[in-house]
């Protein structure tokens, strides 16, 4: 049996301060036990974490490279989005 | 003797504790760019080397580390014939690796609770051990209880390598340790391991006339030769060399 005949597995981190999970990278493991142990040998060994998440990267949707222009383009040109784009009137406090 | 000075260390027993640590950390080691993933590759490396530096610590305790494991005779080794064991397929090794590390959590675990020279050191490695144990629970779980081959792979290692096991609960001088419970507690993790795994501990003598276990006398199986031979002609070639 090789690697290529398990799944693959995308690993989260958290970091010491860290306050959430951050996606580590994947790897293969034939389940979830093995691959939270892979885990912690691949990604955790200068002690980079407190916490493992891991996830079939099969059970993850993701938005498709072809997608990309509708889903995201439009967000480009809508400054107003932005907290930073209005200014703040004199005399406001505590904001 | 809590803070006991270097000087009152048993030497037989860091001896003892030391060449453990660094004869299966050699023999581990020997996967690197054999394992059968490259994840696995990376979880044996990992205990190798956390073996490594419990036998650095254990050997600098003894004398100087270099000499010691490099410049020693195979007579003058004093690690268990189960650790010298070549690594044979992967379930012989997982089966080693299950042995062995249960063996050596609840020895550390014993020293770590006493106040002997090696507590320290015992409870700092003890973590690092019952991670080791866990990883070789895991694969006999998936071994064992896995395909017609996987099974018929790992009963093999448990029953090739079981004569050795009987030598790890000979006691050792200097060491501190309540052997008959070390053997009872190892039986028994071990047996619940092994029932889980679908498979059956076997049934032959742990010790006896027939079975193994000279090492922590100097007496050493054939393979050792080869393993010390590998792991010691670079410094012996080239002595004092560093890069």
């Amino acid at each position: 049996m090789t690697s290529a005949d398990w799944p693959l597995w995308e690993v989260f981190v958290r970091s010491r301060r860290g306050l959430s999970h951050t996606h580590a990278g994947s790897l293969h493991a034939p389940d979830a036990e093995m691959a939270l142990r892979n885990a912690r040998d691949l990604y955790t060994r200068r002690s980079e974490g407190v916490s493992i998440w891991v996830v079939p990267s099969a059970g993850i949707t993701a938005s498709s490279p072809d997608e990309k222009d509708p889903f995201f383009e439009p967000a480009a040109d809508k400054p107003y989005r932005h907290p930073t784009f209005y200014d703040i009137p004199e005399g406001v406090r505590h904001l | 003797m809590t803070g006991a000075p270097v000087s009152t260390v048993p030497l037989s027993a860091a001896l003892a504790l030391g060449d453990d640590a660094l004869v299966l950390s050699h023999r581990l080691g020997e996967w690197a760019g054999h394992a059968p993933v490259l994840e696995e590759e990376v979880a044996l490396a990992n205990i190798a080397l956390d073996l490594l530096g419990q036998a650095r610590t254990l050997l600098s305790l003894a004398g100087d580390e270099d000499e010691l494991a490099y410049l020693r005779e195979e007579r003058a080794f004093r690690n268990v014939q189960l650790v010298e064991q070549p690594n044979g397929d992967f379930a012989h090794t997982i089966a080693r690796q299950l042995y062995f590390a249960t063996y050596q959590e609840l020895l550390y675990g014993q020293l770590a609770a006493g106040d002997g020279p090696f507590a320290p050191l015992a409870a700092k490695a003890v973590k690092e051990v019952s991670y080791h144990r866990d990883h070789a629970e895991h694969w006999t779980l998936r071994l064992g209880d896995g395909t017609e081959e996987s099974h018929r792979r790992m009963r093999a290692g448990l029953d090739d390598l079981w004569r050795f096991t009987g030598e790890l609960f000979e006691p050792v001088d200097g060491l501190d340790v309540d052997w008959t419970a070390l053997r009872d507690g190892w039986l028994t993790l071990v047996t619940k391991t092994v029932d889980q795994a679908t498979l059956a501990l076997p049934t032959g003598p742990q010790l006896g006339a027939w079975t193994a276990g000279a090492g922590r006398q100097g007496i050493h199986t054939e393979p050792f030769g080869r393993m010390i031979a590998e792991m010691q002609h670079l410094h012996r070639s080239h002595p004092g060399a560093t890069w």
